[in-house]
């Protein structure tokens, strides 16, 4: 609609100014200048008895290209975040796909289990982990090697593999949300319908049910993708020292070696890649599936 | 012998009777429709015969092969659900070619049936839209194309017309009745609207609260319905409240408000008698009454009429002659065979 008096749209959008006002200046504040001071933080010097040095240089940055210890700790970072999020779809459709079948009163009850972990702190659910699998005295290794299935504990603690599962049950319920969502909007009789025209259950599965879902996978992909990389309080208490990521490297070199300009190229590079991934995943998703689903 | 043979299917879902025991036969080619209102157990009896739920009790027989360990991939039976179930992820053509794939017909011919499948229900030109870019109407029409492109035995219709307007709904019935006249294929349908019922079949099953109340043909069904429920479900009527006295002679007299007449009526004391409005008219003598509305559509008058015996509805053709106006006395008249008569448990 087009409005005809200038005078009636700019009272509208001055008052609409400041409405969000608030908003706008709570978020410049707290996240576009810090963001703004931490780009420039990676672009200062360092030295061990000087301090920080309100320079611009491009020392940070070459040592994070020309290092292989970083080069290892981004690749492990998006490993971890690539299996992580394959494990969850894995997982997750079949959890979501039986989740949508269950009847009333177990629907409610299973989605309440399978939610409930965001209740609690994620510190709390790794350290879980942790209890079960950490070293001689996690309850699961001493029961194991009790009853003699094996003979030294279970390599868990500070291991990718260690990683990848606690991190994949922390991200579960995003991805059984996200695919939960696409099949409650699939027709109830879209299954006899497929099935009454020869289809069988697998196929039913294959090319009718999975086919509608994708997007739900895929954008709870792009969800637990950037979640898993860009987590820290998972890979800190099961990966720790030992076993660094992007997220836990970043916080060492802030709070351990205090090169502060170092940290910060750290954690800008992470932030840069990372909204490259998802924004380009996310436009050839919206291309892909334009036509079918609006 | 019967094409398709339901034999004392029942189905109960805790301890509630959704289909009674009922008992039907269709012949080879015939269009029958399964009429009633939500819940009187007609959408269970096309689900089993799909195959989507199983029997309680009962059997069905297609073609003289029993039904019962026969999945519904099996059955090859043609559906057409109320909400269409086209699968959104797919082309028209690749809808209607979903059964063929899963029959494994060759490429050639596949796309050939397909073709012939979307131009049988008018929508050559559409193969590459998408559903969501349809129209209802052409939704519809798809899932159609896809039920009927896979020569099924029995074409199986769950109220497919109820989410088109009006219009769109009566040109599909022409449509609908065509496509299936000319192809012959034996037809179920599943509707609660009476029209669409008597526009389309054969032969109309009425069902109510899980039994059959009457099967018959649209004509049958209308002018002698065999049951109160049937009669008012069935188009509307006039229910008058009378008496039947049986005089010397075995000849009834029937006393409806200051209008009596003979009649040959079964049963004596407190009656109801059904008329149907546009069974009824104006004369001279008969029951009277007063013109209270009288509303003009176009190709016929709708009266209310206040008599002694309750409100009367009555429809007269727009044939040009003069009609009473409000306010009018007018006497009722209507012929013995245009009547349904039935005790009235309230009276007595």
């Amino acid at each position: 609609m087009q409005s005809s008096s200038p005078l009636f749209l700019s009272t509208q959008t001055r008052s609409a100014w400041g409405l969000i006002l608030p908003s706008l200046a709570l978020f410049l504040a707290v996240v576009i200048i810090p963001l703004i001071m931490t780009v420039m933080l990676s672009f200062h010097d360092w030295g061990q008895y000087k301090g920080i040095e309100t320079v611009f240089i491009l020392k940070n940055w070459y040592e994070i290209w020309s290092d292989s210890y970083f080069h290892e700790m981004f690749a492990r970072t998006f490993r971890i975040a690539v299996l992580v999020t394959f494990i969850t779809m894995a997982l997750g459709a079949p959890e979501a796909y039986i989740l949508n079948r269950m009847r009333a009163p177990w629907k409610g009850v299973f989605l309440l289990v399978i939610l409930g972990p965001l209740l609690i702190s994620v510190v709390a659910r790794t350290l879980g982990w942790a209890l079960l699998f950490g070293g001689k005295n996690g309850v699961v290794n001493m029961a194991l090697m009790k009853i003699g299935v094996i003979d030294a504990p279970l390599p868990f603690m500070f291991t990718e593999t260690g990683v990848v599962i606690a991190l994949s049950h922390v991200m579960m319920p995003f991805m059984v949300l996200s695919i939960w969502a696409a099949l409650q909007k699939l027709d109830p009789q879209i299954e006899n319908a497929a099935l009454s025209l020869g289809a069988s259950q697998l196929t039913v599965m294959r090319r009718i049910i999975f086919p509608q879902i994708m997007p739900g996978l895929l954008s709870g992909g792009i969800i637990v993708f950037s979640l898993a990389a860009s987590a820290f309080a998972t890979p800190a208490i099961i990966g720790g020292r030992r076993l660094k990521v992007a997220a836990t490297l970043a916080y060492d070199e802030f709070l351990n070696t205090l090169n502060w300009p170092l940290g910060a190229a750290v954690a800008v590079l992470l932030l840069v890649a990372l909204v490259i991934i998802v924004v380009s995943s996310n436009a050839l998703i919206e291309r892909r599936y334009k036509a079918v689903f609006e | 012998m019967a094409f398709l043979e339901l034999q004392n299917v029942t189905k109960t879902f805790g301890d509630h009777t959704a289909v009674n025991a009922i008992n039907l036969t269709v012949q080879k080619g015939e269009f029958v429709s399964l009429l009633g209102p939500s819940g009187c157990g007609k959408t269970t009896t096309l689900q089993m015969i799909a195959g989507f739920v199983p029997l309680t009790k009962g059997i069905i027989r297609l073609d003289g092969r029993d039904l019962s360990n026969v999945k519904p991939a099996e059955r090859g039976l043609g559906i057409v659900f109320q909400s269409y179930a086209l699968f959104p992820h797919m082309t028209a053509a690749q809808n209607v070619a979903f059964g063929l794939e899963m029959r494994s017909i060759p490429r050639s011919d596949r796309d050939q049936r397909v073709r012939d499948a979307l131009a049988l229900v008018g929508l050559a030109g559409y193969e590459e839209r998408f559903p969501r870019r349809m129209s209802g109407g052409q939704q519809q029409r798809v899932a159609l194309a896809r039920a009927l492109v896979i020569r099924p035995q029995i074409l199986l219709l769950d109220e497919p017309l109820s989410n088109l307007d009006a219009k769109l709904r009566e040109e599909m019935q022409i449509e609908l009745r065509q496509i299936q006249r000319n192809l012959g294929t034996t037809t179920i349908l599943v509707t609660h609207d009476q029209h669409e019922a008597m526009a389309l079949s054969d032969r109309i099953v009425v069902m109510n609260k899980g039994d059959i109340e009457q099967i018959g043909s649209p004509q049958d069904t209308y002018h002698s319905p065999a049951s109160a429920f049937v009669a008012t479900f069935l188009g509307k009527t006039n229910a008058f409240e009378g008496e039947v006295q049986v005089a010397q002679g075995g000849i009834s007299r029937i006393i409806v408000g200051d209008h009596v007449y003979t009649a040959s009526a079964h049963i004596k004391g407190p009656v109801i008698i059904s008329v149907r409005p546009e069974r009824i008219s104006f004369a001279k003598a008969g029951l009277r009454g007063t013109v209270c509305t009288r509303i003009f559509r176009g190709n016929h008058w709708l009266f209310q009429i206040k008599t002694i015996a309750g409100v009367a509805t009555v429809i007269r053709q727009n044939d040009g002659t003069s009609m009473p106006e409000e306010g009018h006395d007018v006497h009722l008249v209507w012929r013995e065979e245009d009547t349904f008569v039935r005790a009235n448990s309230k009276v007595g």
